[in-house]
């Protein structure tokens, strides 16, 4: 079982035939529909429903607030490594850029883990580049040992694994993934990452489903935005969402909209995504998908991150680095420039202000389970 | 004028029949004002959220002391799971009541009714007073009671979706059949499916998601702590005979009282 069939069946259907040909008249019908298809959700995500954003976003708001209520989680990345063996053209780790490299010592973990916890989070996601031999299962294991004790819930955002590394590590107290598949066009795919362990396609499609097998309890999916046509990587990435709820009822499935920003490298975006496509996308996919967790990053700037609260995010990071080392010791070199360097306080403030919630602890780690 | 119709359960006597819970307010802050226009006495807590080490942020803090606690087994997708949740609850000073919900379906969210059973058969040996959340079915129902529920939890519509009560005839089936307190708990959005509820003889219903996201959670818990007094009182009154059909003014056997149609 894997979403590769469907991944391939997306990658030369004409999408951009099904957008164009959808009219405002079926936007609007499917805007207010209890229980959407795939059809109503190109319809969402059309030339045609642009006009209807307004109605979007009150249809999201609705369904955002009656399954998520007035509540945003809050986590923050903490990069442990970024020795990396990958490519890929649009990152600042990609082993052809010359930066310093640094895999951090568990003391340094942990000083890194109470900096955080510092600021009362409870939610962490770890975070390397690919380079197992560097930083591979037994180093993470030994990261997870040393954080668990200050944070309730740790998710990887590292390098596909197989199931049973991914048991290993949810015994040690992991509980959830992300993986981005950066683009479901293969062709693209192939471009993008030239050399590597990253340049298999299929083996990355079904990380999420591997983390899901291994009994962990949230998988966070995306596309990065910026790298080809936005529609069709939606579409593509609402499908592989609704694929995995499907078949992992009990897992919590997250997607992520993370926007290309400027890197150390010299790759731009092939095509900007500008705020209202941005709103389209996160409303098409909060219709299309009632219960889908939606994570926004500080990729986001501070205004349009306030801006977008109430349209259907439930979870946002919060006193970010996107460097090795960040927390403990700033000012260093990250992996992408972030936009919003809020602190966890000013995020908190943010959100009390707009009426929200922000949640520290949503998690209880169970002796014994994922 | 004297209070006289309590709700026994768990040892303890309530006045008030509407549990309310603490998930997605705005602002934890509002569940003390909720607790007490509503004049709830039951609330229901999900221990993932609770951080005892965060003072600050607590969602405890904002639980007046007069309330009892319901704490939830929110997360567990297994029996297994539950028992352990319910345990830690226990071992945190949430006292011994525990909500079962045992879900392994995030895109509806409903109840697992063969690992709830098991949960409850557990934690009723281990001394918990157990509610558990189950979908409303009579055969489900009967192996909670065996297996030592202190009350039956039937959803009206899945959790969250403000729907009313869906499940109107089947809950309508186990507060006829159970000898338990039937507490309609999830779906319920308006206060008049949560008076309909109460006027149908359920002993409680549990309602969050309509108060804490309504505009003002306050009036909103005021609105609902009445509509379930008001559907207990019509309940212990007992309805007024209702006619299906209007009287006839020709009657069609008018002709039988009538001597000089008679043959």
């Amino acid at each position: 079982m894997s979403f590769l069939p469907e991944a391939l069946r997306l990658s030369r259907a004409p999408l951009n035939e099904r957008f164009e040909a959808a009219t405002e008249d079926e936007a609007k019908s499917v805007i207010s529909r209890e229980r959407i298809d795939e059809h109503g959700f190109a319809a969402l995500l059309s030339p045609a429903a642009s006009p209807h954003l307004e109605a979007m976003a009150r249809r999201a708001h609705e369904l955002t607030l009656r399954h998520f209520g007035r509540t945003i989680s809050l986590f923050t990345p903490l990069y442990v490594s970024n020795h990396c063996a990958n490519h890929c053209r649009y990152c600042g780790f990609a082993a052809p850029n010359a930066i310093p490299r640094t895999r951090l010592s568990l003391d340094e973990v942990r000083a890194e883990g109470q900096a955080i916890a510092a600021t009362g989070l409870k939610h962490l996601l770890l975070l390397t580049g690919e380079a197992p031999h560097k930083a591979g299962v037994e180093y993470l294991e030994s990261c997870v040992r040393v954080l668990r004790p200050l944070f309730p819930s740790i998710s990887l955002e590292v390098f596909p694994m197989e199931t049973k590394d991914y048991a290993r590590l949810a015994r040690a107290g992991v509980d959830g993934l992300t993986v981005f598949q950066e683009t479901y066009d293969p062709d693209l795919y192939a471009k993008l990452h030239p050399a590597g362990p990253k340049r298999d396609y299929a083996f990355r499609l079904d990380t999420p489903q591997r983390g899901a097998e291994a009994g962990l309890r949230v998988v966070n999916i995306g596309a990065l935005l910026g790298l080809t046509d936005w529609r069709r990587e939606i579409y593509a990435t609402g499908l592989h969402a609704a694929w995995l709820q499907k078949r992992y009822p009990g897992v919590d499935v997250a997607v992520s909209l993370p926007r290309m920003r400027p890197h150390a490298g010299a790759f731009q975006p092939e095509c900007i995504v500008s705020d209202r496509e941005l709103v389209q996308a996160m409303t098409a996919l909060r219709i299309f998908l009632p219960r889908l967790s939606i994570t926004i990053s500080t990729r986001e700037a501070p205004a349009f991150r306030d801006n977008i609260l109430p349209l259907g995010v439930t979870r946002m990071s919060a006193g970010v680095s996107t460097a090795v080392g960040g927390h403990a010791k700033p000012g260093q070199a990250g992996q992408f420039e972030i936009s919003d360097p809020r602190s966890v306080a000013e995020i908190e403030a943010m959100l009390q202000s707009h009426g929200y919630q922000p949640v520290f602890k949503d998690w209880e780690p169970i002796e014994g389970c994922a | 004028m004297e209070h006289t119709d309590f709700f026994e359960i768990g040892g303890k006597r309530l006045t008030s029949r509407l549990f309310t819970g603490t998930g997605k307010y705005g602002s934890d802050s509002l569940i003390s004002s909720v607790c007490e226009s509503s004049g709830s006495q039951v609330i229901t807590v999900a221990l993932r959220r609770v951080d005892l080490d965060k003072s600050a942020d607590n969602v405890m803090r904002h639980i007046p002391a007069h309330m009892t606690l319901l704490p939830n087994t929110s997360g567990a997708r297994t029996a297994g799971e539950a028992v352990r949740i319910a345990r830690l609850a226990r071992a945190m000073g949430c006292g011994n009541w525990i909500k079962i919900e045992v879900i392994s379906d995030n895109r509806y969210l409903l109840p697992d009714g063969y690992e709830t059973v098991r949960a409850t058969e557990i934690l009723a040996k281990e001394g918990f007073v157990v509610l558990p959340y189950m979908n409303p079915d009579l055969y489900v129902a009967r192996a909670l009671a065996d297996a030592g529920a202190a009350a039956i939890m039937p959803l009206g519509a899945p959790i969250g979706t403000n729907r009313g009560l869906k499940t109107e005839e089947m809950i309508r089936i186990l507060i006829e059949e159970m000898d338990l307190p039937i507490i309609v708990d999830a779906g319920i959005g308006t206060p008049s499916q949560a008076c309909q509820a109460m006027e149908m003889g359920a002993a409680a219903c549990l309602v969050n998601t309509a108060i804490a996201t309504a505009s003002d959670p306050v009036l909103m818990g005021r609105a609902f702590g009445r509509a379930v007094a008001a559907g207990r009182e019509a309940w212990l009154a007992g309805p007024g005979a209702v006619a299906t059909l209007a009287q006839a003014s020709s009657p069609l056997t008018g002709f039988l009282d009538d001597p000089g149609a008679a043959s």
